[in-house]
């Protein structure tokens, strides 16, 4: 079957999800959910030199919410704070290489919600209301 | 088994649904998301265009041409309605916006007068979320108890509970006729029964049965009803409380304003009786034409013929579901008890992933926790996906249905 959104590496990543579970030190950890399918997502992260020096995830849901939080743990490894903080939703759906589409789109942000509130809260700074608004 | 279909020309029928003709993703629509909302005929859509094209007036008041013609409209469709679930008379039935603000009316008019600390209000566990948030909300206001009856293995309310749970604390007793999630048809008439023994009111939510089977409301001898028009061919925005007369005759206003009123002064209002007594403001005039026209509609097949071929469909959809490997079926297995509404799980796929794949396939089906929280954290699963059914599906589209679970199943066990 060819499926437009369930790509055999959206699938793949959600079957095999890379970089899950726990670090054993974390600096920071954030988590969230989206209470309109469940879909929750956490992430663990060891910062270094403001860089993410490594990163793992945690959570349950749909193949678009855990496949996404798979690999923008992967990509993000080695990115600055900042880089972190600019990054926005093109970014993710990039990453997926596929359009959800409007009642989806959701599900594929969630991780990088979690991510910016892992940042922001590693700072000290308050979330952004830009931030909040991803789910 | 599955009977033989002879009294219902779903072919026919189709024909009078202009957006089933409708492609999504290529592929023709196949609706079964019914439960949350019906399609409208052309006669529904035709009758609310007419009445805005040429007889469009407020109702009640006018003294003119077109305000006699759209009151009569109006006071037509009530007769209509209280007919189709055999009302006493039309002052027992009430125009509400939907199913959800005529329990809303209950639970603040009757609630507020009647319902004190430590009384008992008795629910289901299957309750849609309309009939259990308005009795929280009054619960906490007057420190009244919530009690909820639970379900057996078989998706069907357990008659200990009923029994144990019911008692003279409770003041009322509110129970859907039918699972919006289960497809369970509860039963009303000896629940209500229990309540009465105890002087307790009876509402029941009907928004899953009255589009769906007979419902005679007097024989149920509930107090209250409430429905949809929108999941019965109906447009939205239009919704039905019934209640009986003696009850609506004693209880206070809901909603204050234009229409409900007989006499309005600086010092105070008096009201007018039942129905109008409740229906504050202008009403949802082309709506309840169009819910006229959708009962007459009904009426037409007849809901012995609707029930039963929905009884067929449901049938074949569960046997040819059952085929598919790793599909877990929810609610009663015999089709005597339940509606057309099949809850299920594919395996571990995500109910919102099966959903979008099944769209891609042109097919509608419902995912998620359906507005029964409670109902899904008792069945321990995270959500369902839902394919719901009414008198215009066909046995080929459950096919195309079946045929789409089979490729999803293949695509997430790669």
């Amino acid at each position: 079957m060819s499926s437009d959104i369930y790509k055999d590496i959206i699938l793949d990543y959600y079957r095999n999800p890379r970089n899950y579970g726990d670090l054993p030190e974390p600096d920071v950890r954030a988590k969230d959910s989206n209470p309109l399918c469940g879909d929750i997502i956490e992430m663990q992260l060891k910062i270094r030199d403001g860089k993410v020096d490594d990163i793992r995830f945690k959570g349950k849901g749909c193949a678009i919410s855990q496949a996404s939080a798979s690999m923008l743990t992967e990509a993000v490894k080695g990115q600055t704070l900042d880089e972190l903080k600019a990054m926005g939703k093109p970014y993710v759906l990039e990453l997926l290489g596929i359009d959800p589409g409007p009642t989806r789109i959701k599900c594929a942000l969630l991780a990088l919600k979690v991510l910016k509130l892992a940042v922001y809260g590693y700072l000290g700074q308050a979330v952004t209301e830009e931030v909040r608004q991803l789910v | 088994m599955v009977e033989k279909l002879t009294t219902i020309n779903v072919a026919r029928i189709r024909e009078d649904f202009p957006i089933l003709k409708r492609q999504v993703n290529d592929k023709p629509l196949v609706y079964f998301d019914n439960a949350a909302t019906s399609q409208k005929p052309n006669v529904v859509i035709d009758a609310i265009d007419r009445y805005y094209r040429e007889y469009n007036a407020n109702i009640h008041r006018g003294i003119h041409k077109l305000a006699e013609e759209a009151t009569l409209a109006y006071e037509e469709a009530r007769e209509k309605v209280a007919k189709f679930v055999n009302a006493k008379g039309t002052e027992e039935i009430i125009f509400t916006r939907n199913a959800t603000e005529a329990i809303n009316l209950v639970a603040y008019a009757w609630g507020r007068a009647n319902v004190g600390r430590g009384d008992k209000i008795v629910l289901t566990i299957m309750e849609h979320h309309s009939n259990i948030v308005p009795w929280q909300l009054l619960a906490q206001e007057k420190e009244a108890e919530l009690e909820f009856i639970t379900i057996d293995g078989n998706g069907e309310l357990r008659q200990d509970e009923v029994q144990e749970l019911i008692d003279e604390k409770t003041k009322i007793v509110c129970m859907t006729h039918a699972s919006n999630v289960l497809g369970t048809i509860n039963p009303v008439k000896e629940i209500g029964r229990v309540a009465h023994r105890y002087g307790a009111m009876f509402l029941i939510d009907a928004a899953q049965t009255v589009p769906h089977i007979t419902v005679d409301l007097r024989e149920i001898d509930c107090d209250f009803a409430a429905f949809s028009g929108h999941k019965m061919l109906g447009p939205t925005g239009i919704g039905v409380l019934y209640g009986k007369s003696e009850q609506l005759q004693n209880m206070p206003p809901f909603l204050g304003g234009g229409e409900m009123i007989r006499e309005v002064h600086e010092t105070g209002s008096s009201w007018k009786d039942p129905p109008y007594k409740f229906e504050a403001g202008t009403p949802d005039v082309a709506g309840a034409i169009g819910l006229g026209t959708a009962v007459d509609y009904l009426t037409g097949i007849g809901m012995r013929n609707v029930h039963d071929y929905e009884k067929e469909i449901t049938s074949y959809a569960l046997e040819r579901m059952k085929q598919v490997d790793g599909v877990t079926i929810y609610g009663p297995r015999d089709v005597a008890r339940r509606v057309g509404v099949i809850s299920f799980n594919l395996g571990d796929i995500h109910p919102h992933d099966l959903a979008s794949i099944l769209d891609e396939e042109g097919i509608a089906i419902r995912s998620g926790h359906h507005c029964a929280e409670p109902l899904i954290e008792f069945l321990q699963v995270p959500a369902t996906s839902r394919a719901s059914f009414y008198i215009y599906n066909t046995m080929e589209e459950v096919d195309v249905f079946v045929n789409a679970l089979e490729k999803a199943r293949k695509l997430f066990a790669r």
